[in-house]
């Protein structure tokens, strides 16, 4: 039994004028410390799947098991990360770190110093007092993948969290987050639009087909390019041929449908 | 290079120097509008172009001014409108933002008393005023509840709108983490409408001073509402005309005070 499966996921959004199907037969075993990403056209459902997996929506049909037990009901197993920091701007650094906790009344002195430690391993030293607006994109998105990680989730959630970053914050942060996820051990599926950033960063690449949102195919990323940080890998010779390859399957999908 | 640097000091000076130039002339003319406006008024009133028994005069207002303060009328009567402003609007922000919070709570009930909250916006509120009077007694009570009645029902459409325009982004973090409705409230919603509850404060303030003079003339035992309507009754339009002019200094200085307010609690 792996650790997190999704079992014949079918959704469907009713509005007064239609019902548009979203997802259908869904069905994926993700391992414990894999790193999953999901890549497809807009419109494929992937955000929509990903709120699922989270329990922030029901499904029409089918379960989620995270280590067999179903999904709902489970508190401050998952973290989610967004496509925008969402801090809370009339909160300090700290106070936002701590919110996750907080809520979950985990609040102590152990936690609370465990997640300041975390501050400062991802280089954001000496601004707990400061307001998120006085920090740059970067820094407050770092600082938001430290409140998503004080909780301690076992399962982290990635929705486009990069790509409303400049070009190099966003190379810097993928090899930051690839790494605290590689030495916390942690599982993650990253929802993105950029293949490259899919392959840099994963070990299994699974690309969807649009309306209704289903898996097209699965891509196994070859373990010379998964031992390496995402900057490194870009740069290695066997990227640009699983480049291609899934640039054309993307680029079928897109045709096909016209 | 250095004398570069000088002459954009000296554009920079004199740019600075217009700004102060600009700002003399305004303040000028509002002086001179002030002093024309009064001067104009007490000469017309001496020369009888306007009958000085209906339209007074500054310097009979003065007299009266001086006379009020001496015997402690105008500052006991004064004291009393003001408690009844303050906790008017205090009453009427407060009671709108629980109104907002309870539908907000409930997305069903918004939807069922919406059409009773359009109709009550649109009452006019102060021809309440003689069922308060009679139900809570011609005193303090019913004024207040006058003050707050006038500024309730649109405060609640008000902060109920900001409550929804919340980014739902900020709910969903919140979410991740299991919170509670009551949590999302307590950490998103009303933090995030602070600012527009703040700035209903700034209407209430005014629409409370409609509330509370009209309770005022309606039960006519204190109050600056009620120098306005004994004047009128016995003919003594001076002191009329005291208690409007007392009435518009102190309800700016109190809009001046929640301005002050709002930019100490939101810095930004």
């Amino acid at each position: 039994m792996s650790f997190l499966a999704i079992k014949d996921i079918h959704h469907t959004y009713f509005t007064k004028a239609s019902a548009t199907t979203a997802l259908s037969e869904i069905s994926l075993q993700i391992e414990e410390g894999e790193f999953v990403s999901f890549l497809g056209p807009s419109g494929c459902g992937k955000t929509t799947l990903l709120s699922i997996i989270a329990g922030l929506i029901k499904p029409t049909q089918g379960t989620i098991l995270l280590e067999k037990k179903p999904i709902t009901g489970l508190k401050n197993q998952i973290g989610y990360m967004l496509q925008q920091d969402y801090l809370f701007p009339w909160k300090t650094i700290e106070e936002n770190i701590l919110l996750g906790l907080k809520l979950s009344k985990q609040l102590n002195e152990k936690t609370k110093n465990a997640a300041l430690d975390l501050l400062n391993q991802m280089g954001l030293s000496g601004i707990e007092t400061q307001l998120p607006k006085q920090l740059s994109g970067g820094m407050r998105q770092r600082a938001a993948l430290v409140r998503t990680l004080a909780t301690e989730p076992k399962l982290l959630m990635l929705d486009e969290p990069f790509s409303a970053l400049d070009y190099q914050t966003k190379l810097k942060l993928e090899d930051l987050v690839s790494n605290t996820l590689d030495s916390f051990g942690k599982t993650a599926i990253l929802v993105t639009h950029d293949i490259g950033e899919a392959i840099a960063m994963s070990d299994r690449v699974v690309l969807f087909s649009p309306s209704p949102g289903r898996i097209h195919r699965i891509f196994d990323m070859p373990d010379e390019l998964r031992s390496l940080t995402p900057f490194h890998a870009r740069n290695h010779e066997a990227f640009s041929g699983i480049f291609q390859t899934i640039w054309k399957e993307l680029d079928s999908l897109e045709t096909g449908k016209k | 290079m250095k004398q570069e640097k000088n002459s954009v000091n000296l554009l920079h000076k004199n740019y600075l120097h217009s700004l102060t130039i600009q700002k003399r002339w305004v303040r000028f003319y509002q002086i001179v509008i002030f002093l024309l406006f009064f001067s104009s008024w007490e000469i017309s009133s001496q020369q009888r172009w306007i009958d000085p028994l209906l339209f007074s005069s500054p310097s009979k207002i003065w007299k009266l001014f001086l006379e009020k303060i001496q015997d402690g009328s105008l500052m006991s009567n004064l004291g009393v409108t003001l408690t009844e402003t303050i906790f008017g609007f205090l009453l009427g922000t407060l009671l709108g933002t629980i109104l907002a919070a309870v539908l907000w709570w409930s997305p069903l009930l918004s939807k069922i008393v919406d059409p009773y909250l359009v109709i009550l916006n649109a009452m006019p509120k102060v021809a309440l005023g003689p069922i308060l009077i009679v139900s809570l007694g011609p005193g303090y009570p019913s004024i207040i509840a006058m003050g707050a009645i006038i500024s309730v029902i649109i405060t609640t459409i008000v902060v109920y709108t900001s409550f929804k325009e919340v980014d739902p982004n900020y709910l969903k973090v919140l979410q991740t983490f299991g919170a509670t409705r009551l949590q999302c409230f307590k950490e998103a919603i009303l933090p995030a409408s602070f600012p527009t509850i703040i700035s209903t404060l700034k209407v209430n303030v005014g629409l409370s001073w409609v509330g509370v003079i009209v309770g005022e003339f309606l039960v006519s035992s204190r109050g600056l509402g009620y120098f306005i309507i004994y004047g009128f009754q016995v003919f003594n339009f001076t002191l009329v005309f005291l208690s409007l002019l007392v009435i518009a200094v102190v309800a700016t200085i109190m809009y001046q005070l929640v301005e002050l307010l709002e930019k100490k609690l939101i810095k930004e």
